[in-house]
C-alpha cells in the first residue's frame, strides 16, 4: 500500500529540510566567531562563541545546579496548566455560557506584562516554588484552552449526529466524539505553550528566586559575565527543545493513525 | 396492507422563514427497501435528523409499527450521508461503536462483528485506520457498523454519494446482494435516480424544497436488478417527472 512511506525516506526527507536551517544557524555563528576574534572587542562585551561554550563547559556544575529548579518550575507550572485548561475547557465545553463569561478574562490575562506581574507576584507569593508556578501556568494555560475549546468545536457534524443517533448521552458524545477530535488542536496548543514555559520560568526567578537559570542569569550580568548569561541562555534553549521534541514524540505515540494518512495536525 | 414498519404523516419542518419539508407523509412495510428520492436541497436529511431525534417535526405524526416514536426509544441503525468513520479508530472499532454505545463489551462486540467482515469485503484490514482504506471500503465499513447495531430498520443518507461512478455502480450491486440475503428494512434518501431505481421496491419521489412527496413509484422488476431497457423506462419516467414538477426558481 502507497500510505506508509519507507523509514529510510522519511530520514532522508527530515535531513533534506533541516539543511537549510542547519547552514544558516552555523554561517550566523560563524560570522559571530570572527567578527568577536578579529575586530578586538573586549569579551566583557561581545565574548565568541567558542568562549560561551568553554566557560559554560567549566561552569557546568553551578549551571546544572540552577536549571534543575528552572526544570521543576517549568513542568510543575506546565502540569498545572495543562490540566487547568483541560477542567475548564470541559467545563466550557459543557455549559456554553460561560465560555462568553470567561474567555474575556483570560484575554484580558494575556494582556499583563510580565515584567510588572512577575514581581507582584513574588511579592505576594514569596520566593517559593509557588509563585514560580503559577507565572508559567499563566503565560501557558491561554492557548491550551483555545486549542481546546476550538478542537471540540471542530468535531465533525455527522459524527455527532451519528453517535446521538445510537443513543449516547451528552457526556459519552463528548467522549467518544469532541474529545478525540480535539486531539490535533490539543497537541498544537501543546507545542506553542512549551516554547513560553521556560521563558516564563525563567522571567520568574528573575523577580526573586533563590536558584534557578533567571538568578544565575541575573548575577553573570551583575558580575560582567555575558559569555555566563549567554552559557545559561543557551541552557534554556536547549531546555525548550528537548521539551518542544518531547510534545512531538507523545503526539506521535498517542495519535498513531497521523503517520498513516501522512496528513499532520492542523 | 397491515401496519406498516414507519409511517410518517404531514410531517413538516422549517428553519426559520426556510420552509424545508411540507406535509410530507411515506410508508415503510416491513421488509420493504424505499427510496425517497429529492434533489439536493429538497430535506432528505432532515428527514433522517427528524427520525434519529437531533430535530423536532413542526407538526405530524411519526409512527412505528403504528405507535408513536418515543424520544428514548429509537429503532434506528443509521448511516450518515458522509461515511463518519472515526480517523482515530481502527476499522474493527468504528464498526462496534454502536454495539459500545450499546454497553456491550469490547470483546464481545468484536466477537460479534468479527465474522461479518468477510461478507463486508473488508477481511485483513480490521486493524487497519480510516484513512488507509479506499472510498469503497470505507463505505462498506460504514455500513457494516450500520447493520451491526441489529436494529429493526436502516436509515441510509446517500450512502454512494461521495464514490466515483464505477465504483459507486459495484457498491449498489453489492448493496442489493446483501438486501436480498438480509432482507433488512430499510430507508434510503438519494438524489440519484438510477441508485433508487435498481434498489428500491417503492421509491417516494420529492418535490424540490420545501419537500413533498410528488409522486410514488412502484418497481416491479425482478432481482438481481442490471441496468436495461426496464431499468431505463423507469428512470426515464421519473426523470420526466422531477423537470416537469412546478418548481421554485430563485
Ligand atoms: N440546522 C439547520 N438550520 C438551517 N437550515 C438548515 C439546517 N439544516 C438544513 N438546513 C437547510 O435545509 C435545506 C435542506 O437540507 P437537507 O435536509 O440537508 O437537504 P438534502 O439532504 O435533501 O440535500 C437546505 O437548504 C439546508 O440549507
Ligand atoms: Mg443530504
Amino acid at each position: 500500500m502507497p500510505f506508509i512511506r519507507p523509514v529510510a525516506g522519511r530520514a532522508a526527507t527530515a535531513f533534506s529540510r533541516l539543511w537549510p536551517a542547519l547552514l544558516s544557524v552555523g554561517g550566523l555563528f560563524l560570522l559571530w566567531e570572527a567578527y568577536a576574534q578579529l575586530s578586538g572587542i573586549p569579551p566583557t562585551t561581545l565574548p565568541a562563541p567558542s568562549r560561551v561554550l568553554m566557560q559554560g563547559a567549566l561552569q557546568h556544575r553551578a549551571l546544572w545546579d540552577n536549571t534543575l529548579p528552572t526544570l521543576t518550575a517549568t513542568l510543575l507550572g506546565f502540569a498545572c496548566s495543562v490540566s487547568a485548561a483541560f477542567a475548564l475547557s470541559v467545563l466550557i465545553d459543557f455549559f456554553r455560557p460561560l465560555r462568553r463569561a470567561l474567555l474575556p478574562v483570560f484575554v484580558i490575562s494575556q494582556t499583563l506584562p510580565m515584567i510588572a506581574i512577575a514581581p507582584l507576584v513574588v511579592l505576594w507569593f514569596g520566593f517559593g516554588l509557588a509563585p514560580k508556578i503559577m507565572l508559567v501556568a499563566l503565560v501557558t494555560f491561554f492557548p491550551m484552552l483555545i486549542a481546546l475549546v476550538q478542537g471540540y468545536a471542530a468535531t465533525a457534524d455527522e459524527i455527532e449526529q451519528l453517535v446521538a443517533s445510537m443513543g449516547a448521552p451528552r457526556w459519552r458524545i463528548f467522549l467518544i466524539a469532541r474529545l478525540p477530535s480535539a486531539l490535533p488542536f490539543f497537541f498544537a496548543g501543546l507545542r506553542i505553550s512549551i516554547t513560553y514555559a521556560v521563558v516564563g520560568a525563567i522571567f520568574s526567578e528573575y523577580a526573586g528566586a533563590a536558584k534557578g537559570l533567571g538568578i544565575y542569569i541575573l548575577n553573570a550580568k551583575n558580575n560582567f559575565r555575558p559569555d555566563l548569561v549567554l552559557a545559561a541562555v543557551t541552557v534554556s534553549a536547549t531546555l525548550t527543545l528537548l521539551l518542544f521534541g518531547a510534545t512531538v514524540l507523545i503526539q506521535r505515540l498517542s495519535m498513531p493513525w497521523l503517520r498513516l494518512s501522512g496528513s499532520e495536525s492542523p | 396492507m397491515s401496519v406498516a414498519r414507519l409511517e410518517l404523516r404531514g410531517i413538516a419542518k422549517a428553519f426559520g422563514d426556510l420552509q424545508v419539508l411540507g406535509e410530507l407523509s411515506i410508508a415503510v412495510g416491513k421488509g420493504e427497501f424505499v427510496s425517497v428520492l429529492g434533489p439536493s436541497g429538497s430535506g432528505k436529511s432532515t428527514i433522517f435528523k427528524l427520525l434519529t431525534g437531533a430535530l423536532r417535526p413542526d407538526t405530524g405524526a411519526m409512527l412505528f409499527d403504528g405507535a408513536p416514536l418515543q424520544p428514548d426509544h429509537r429503532p434506528f441503525a443509521f448511516m450518515p450521508q458522509r461515511d463518519a468513520l472515526m480517523d482515530w479508530r481502527r476499522i474493527i472499532d468504528n464498526t462496534t461503536l454502536g454495539l459500545e454505545v450499546q454497553g456491550i463489551g469490547r470483546t464481545a462486540a468484536r466477537r460479534r462483528v468479527a465474522p461479518l467482515f468477510a461478507e463486508f469485503g473488508l477481511s485483513g484490514f480490521e486493524h487497519h485506520y480510516p484513512a488507509q482504506l479506499s472510498g469503497g471500503m470505507r463505505q462498506r465499513a460504514a455500513l457494516l457498523r450500520t447493520v451491526v447495531q441489529d436494529k429493526d430498520m436502516l436509515l441510509l443518507d446517500e450512502p454512494f454519494g461521495a464514490l466515483d461512478a464505477l465504483t459507486r455502480a459495484d457498491m449498489q450491486r453489492w448493496l442489493e446482494t446483501m438486501w436480498s440475503r438480509h432482507g433488512w428494512t430499510t430507508l434510503l434518501v438519494t438524489h440519484d435516480v438510477r441508485e433508487a431505481v435498481l434498489l428500491s421496491d417503492r421509491i417516494y419521489v420529492l418535490s424540490a424544497r420545501p419537500g413533498r412527496v410528488i409522486a410514488e413509484v412502484a418497481v416491479p422488476l425482478p432481482r438481481p436488478r442490471r441496468t436495461g431497457a426496464a431499468v431505463a423506462a423507469i428512470e426515464a419516467g421519473i426523470l420526466d417527472l422531477l423537470l416537469s414538477a412546478p418548481t421554485q426558481r430563485t
